[in-house]
């Protein structure tokens, strides 16, 4: 500015004071008034309120107008659930039903020791020292010597430093999964996982990726994709933790994960795996213990193998197994195990004799069901018309019809004629929010104590049901 | 935190806020004795203190002064930590000195008595030796209120049989080929004993909550749960995905509060009308010892078209004249409660949860629970354990075992707490509940507490944070009812010794006197 603006600027002024003192007072005062009337308006009058307050008359008649819904829907009478076959007695090889005996071919009953006599002699043994439950969870007078005792056979037998046991399978990995993996950190979970990882994903509240079914390719591409995100941020990337969850055998599908791989990525993307195997424990590998030996890779790259006492080894409960420093966290955090009773001493005396026939037995039960299964997966692939869905040394099979034709009427009609037949199978049951909802199928499962003529007899039946149910 | 035992008369839209008396239970009201300043102040300073040394303790283990003890990460470098730091600076330095009291390892029965196998310690609690002995000690920690926890009888015959006939396991899910006879036998006895229409057990309580709530609510429900509730039903309700409110313990008038401002409001940001509105409640609390309001409950569910869920899992076969649970005790209808939930864990000395309630319900769950369809279903010896129990209690008559143990536990009761707390302990809970805890408030009290018991031959349970508040740290005594009258004057005796040892009876309300000097 030069000094002729400042000049200019204030000949001005001057000139407005001058106007003022000469102009009549209505125009002065009525200038004065506009002024304040807009300063009003622009910084002193309320804004309109949004909402007006509900009075209490008001507030009174939304609540006598609400109307909730009923607590329950109304249930389809002809659910499966609602008719479901009540059995009696033993359900191992065989079961009673209606009176007759059937071949049992639908629970998971591997190596055959429900019933066996064994096992139940241990497990009286048990009810007359310790009585039957254990009145109490683990951290208050509920750890029983026999607990303790379990959890080192079962740390013995995978080679590991220590185990955790849990009073229910399904509670087992559903609660492993959030102790570890809180809100920030990042789930790799495979599409194909069975329901209770899917629940234990949820609760832990995690970023979770899901990729294709067993495709290595998809997994490699959300690692990549994640990697490139870290680069971006390599502070935050510092303090999120990442795991694989993943099955040994999974049991909506029959395969077997492609676990080499998949340790050879843990140490290029420094992920952690936790491995879920329920039913690769005592049906995979030489002498039972799972996915790990059939690959023969070591334990210890594994960071958490998890499982359940309910399948092969005719018990109830689950556990996991590992390094003392990522188990032992499980005994704080796991909720499953801190908030809950603990097993029954029976059920883990029968799991500890069930351990000790593997562990005498050593490779013949395995070599056996593993053979068996081979033998089973090659019969039914001769049928014309099935689809057999799992890895040929897997003893739990899916049976699919071709195409258009499987639906869950047709697998029905199947299952119900193969019971006239005295074979017993079954439809595999989900619920319809699943993750990814498997197709319509017949779950197959081998009891190793089948022999050949009953496997034929199986496989005779089969192929009557798929004639009549196409004709 | 502690309360004073009368609060200010507050506005109310209806007759809540004063427990409705029944007849045979005139004005008993929960006690909850303010805490001592002293206390607080001897306790705050005992967190700091251990903080302190915590941090200093740490700092020489960072700098390799003194050994890491407990297990290291064998991992390779480049891996995230796999525990925050943090996390485990309590459970290093606070949790690891006293541990030597949780876990504790049993070898018999978990009956009026029990063996607790000894151990030692070398290295301060890092690690345990057993030295082969067993301390045999009066019971008063296990959930075991009716007594059932025996190795011997008709129902451990029972038990015996079944396992001979039935097996140990259905390995298979309820769904498929897992329901046996004697499920539906158990379900049907359930009914009757709880007066409902139908009922279905699963193989464990934690997870009959979990996986169950999920069936009953989902998005745009809302679910007003006590401040209290077991993590469970927290669980159940998360994985729900409904809208989680919280209200005071016990307090029914910030419950109708919430329950007016939720209906007229409705959901967040849409406005939309709530779907169902359930409250989910605890007969007794564990912890607290404190009983539901059930007949406020009742009235403000009819009021408001709420739903109500009640965990009975301390209170089946525990409270009530007939032993039916705190429906039972406070003589309300069976059919007013919408869903009614247990564990056979406590009472019947076996394992699992049921949930019973009318067909349709029972029906729904059975079709859409998580544990009908994935879990496999439950053993038969404890089924055959539960039957059996239910049998005896299901029997009215006065004479026979069922009745006398249902009496056993409640004469029990009384008199243990009439005793302690004219002895001079600061006792929280209900009058009638057979959880009876006596505040500690401090953490090197929770411990000395807990050895100096087992010392004199009494295996209780003590608990600190984080099951309990901050300051509040307690013993928890269980009833039951195979402790004799004899047992519980010892337990008492050794409680004055040692109350006097750890300075702890220090109640105003009842000021301390010996105990040979307490009536009951």
């Amino acid at each position: 500015m030069t000094r002729g603006d400042i000049e200019s600027l204030a000949t001005d002024f001057y000139d407005l004071l001058e106007s003022f003192k000469h102009a009549p007072v209505y125009h002065l005062s009525f200038e004065i008034f506009l002024v304040l009337a807009v300063s009003w308006l622009v910084f002193f009058r309320k804004p309109r309120p949004i909402e007006k307050k509900l009075t209490e008359k008001e507030k009174q008649e939304l609540i006598d107008e609400w109307q909730p819904e009923p607590l329950v829907p109304s249930v389809d009478p002809n659910h499966p659930a609602l008719n479901v076959r009540v059995l009696d007695g033993i359900v191992g090889k065989t079961v009673e039903i209606d009176g007759r005996t059937s071949l049992n071919f639908a629970t998971f009953n591997f190596l055959n020791f429900v019933g066996k006599q064994r096992i139940a002699d241990k497990a009286i043994q048990a009810v007359q020292k310790y009585g039957v439950g254990s009145c109490g969870p683990r951290g208050f007078y509920g750890t029983i010597d026999i607990h303790l005792e379990l959890e080192e056979r079962l740390a013995r037998f995978f080679n590991c430093e220590e185990g955790i046991i849990y009073s229910y399978g399904f509670s087992t990995i559903a609660s492993i999964i959030p102790a570890y993996s809180k809100r920030n950190d990042i789930l790799f979970v495979d599409e194909g996982v069975h329901y209770a990882i899917q629940k234990g994903v949820e609760a832990s509240r995690s970023h979770v990726k899901w990729f294709r079914h067993n495709d290595i390719a998809d997994l490699e591409r959300l690692l990549a994709e994640q990697e490139i995100l870290d680069k971006k941020n390599p502070k935050k990337a510092r303090s999120i933790r990442r795991f694989l969850i993943i099955e040994g055998l999974y049991v909506n599908y029959g395969d077997i994960c492609p676990l080499q791989r998949m340790v050879e990525l843990k140490y290029k993307y420094k992920y952690r795996i936790f491995l879920d195997e329920s039913v690769s424990f005592g049906t995979i590998g030489q002498t039972g213990r799972g996915v790990t030996e059939y690959y023969n890779i070591d334990r210890q790259k594994i960071d958490l193998i998890s499982s359940t006492l309910e399948y092969a080894v005719g018990s109830i409960g689950g556990f996991a197994v590992g390094s003392s420093f990522v188990v032992d966290h499980q005994r704080l955090s796991a909720q499953g195990y801190c908030f809950s009773a603990s097993l029954p001493p029976l059920l883990a005396a029968a799991a500890i004799e069930a351990l000790n026939i593997m562990e005498e037995d050593n490779t013949t039960l395995f070599e056996t069901i593993m053979d068996k299964s081979k033998r089973l997966h090659k019969k039914i692939l001769s049928i014309k018309g099935y689809i057999v869905n799992g890895d040929e040394i897997s003893p739990l099979k899916h049976l699919r019809l071709t195409n258009a034709l499987n639906t869950i009427g047709r697998l029905e009609e199947i299952v119900q004629f193969a019971q006239t037949r005295d074979i017993t199978i079954t439809v595999a049951r989900y619920l319809s929010d699943e993750h990814r909802l498997p197709e319509p199928s017949i779950r197959l499962i081998l009891n190793v104590e089948m022999n050949d003529e009953e496997l034929e007899f199986l496989c005779t039946v089969l192929q009557e049901a798929l004639v009549k149910v196409t004709t | 935190m502690a309360r004073t035992s009368r609060h200010e008369k507050k506005k109310t839209f209806s007759n809540i806020g004063e427990t409705t008396p029944v007849p045979e239970h005139p004005s008993l009201e929960e006690v909850y004795e303010e805490t001592p300043f002293s206390e607080a102040f001897w306790t705050y300073l005992n967190y700091v203190m251990l903080n302190i040394f915590g941090w200093f303790r740490d700092l020489l283990r960072n700098a390799r002064i003194e050994n890491r003890k407990g297990s290291a990460e064998n991992n390779p470098t480049g891996f995230v930590p796999l525990y925050q730091s943090y996390e485990s600076f309590y459970t290093r330095n606070v949790y690891q000195r006293i541990s030597d009291c949780f876990n504790r390892p049993i070898g018999s029965v978990p009956g009026g008595k029990l063996d607790v196998l000894e151990r030692v310690t070398d290295d301060y609690n890092w690690s345990f030796q057993f030295t082969g002995n067993k301390i045999t000690s009066i019971n008063l920690g296990s959930y075991n209120y009716l007594g059932f926890a025996n190795n011997s009888g008709h129902i451990a015959e029972n038990v015996i049989n079944t396992i001979k006939t039935g097996g140990i396991a259905t390995a298979s899910t309820t769904q498929e080929f897992g329901t046996l006879m004697q499920h539906r036998k158990l379900e049907s006895l359930l009914a009757e004993f709880l007066g409902t229409e139908d009922a279905i057990a699963f193989g464990m309580g934690f997870a009959t909550n979990a996986l169950n709530i999920p069936s009953l609510v989902g998005k745009g429900c809302l679910i007003l749960s006590d401040e209290l509730n077991h993590t469970s039903l927290v669980l159940g309700s998360r994985l729900s995905g409904a809208t989680i409110k919280v209200y005071k313990h016990n307090d029914m008038i910030h419950l109708e509060k919430l329950l007016r401002d939720a209906i007229v409001s409705g959901q967040p940001r849409t406005h939309r009308p709530w779907r169902k509105i359930l409250m989910i409640v605890e007969g007794v609390y564990s912890m607290e010892g404190s009983l539901c309001k059930l007949p406020e409950l009742i009235e403000l569910k009819k009021k408001y078209k709420a739903y109500l869920y009640l965990d009975e899992a301390h209170s089946i076969g525990a409270m009530g004249s007939r032993g039916r649970g705190v429906v039972d005790y406070w003589k309300c209808d069976f059919k007013d409660v919408d869903v009614l939930m247990g564990t056979f864990t406590k009472s019947f000395a076996a394992a699992g949860g049921y949930i019973a309630g009318n067909k349709d319900l029972i029906n729904h769950i059975r079709t859409t629970s998580h544990g009908t369809a994935y879990a496999t279903s439950m053993s038969p010896p404890v089924v055959e354990q539960i039957t059996s129990v239910l049998h005896l209690l299901l029997d009215d008559n006065e004479e026979h075992e069922g009745h006398r143990r249902i009496s056993q536990l409640a004469w029990n009761t009384r008199y243990f707490r009439q005793r302690l707390t004219k002895m001079g302990f600061i006792v929280y809970g209900h009058p009638h509940s057979p959880v009876v805890p006596a505040l500690l408030y401090s953490p090197s009290k929770i411990a000395a507490f807990n050895r100096e018991m087992l010392k004199r031959g009494v295996a209780v349970v003590t608990v600190g944070f984080p099951a309990t508040p901050l300051v509040l740290g307690r013993v928890r005594f269980c009833l039951s009812a195979s402790h004799t009258k004899e047992m519980l004057d010892e337990v008492l005796k050794h409680a004055e010794e040692v109350g006097d040892l750890l300075n702890m009876r220090k109640s105003k309300l009842n000021p301390k006197r010996p105990f040979h000097q307490t009536e009951f």
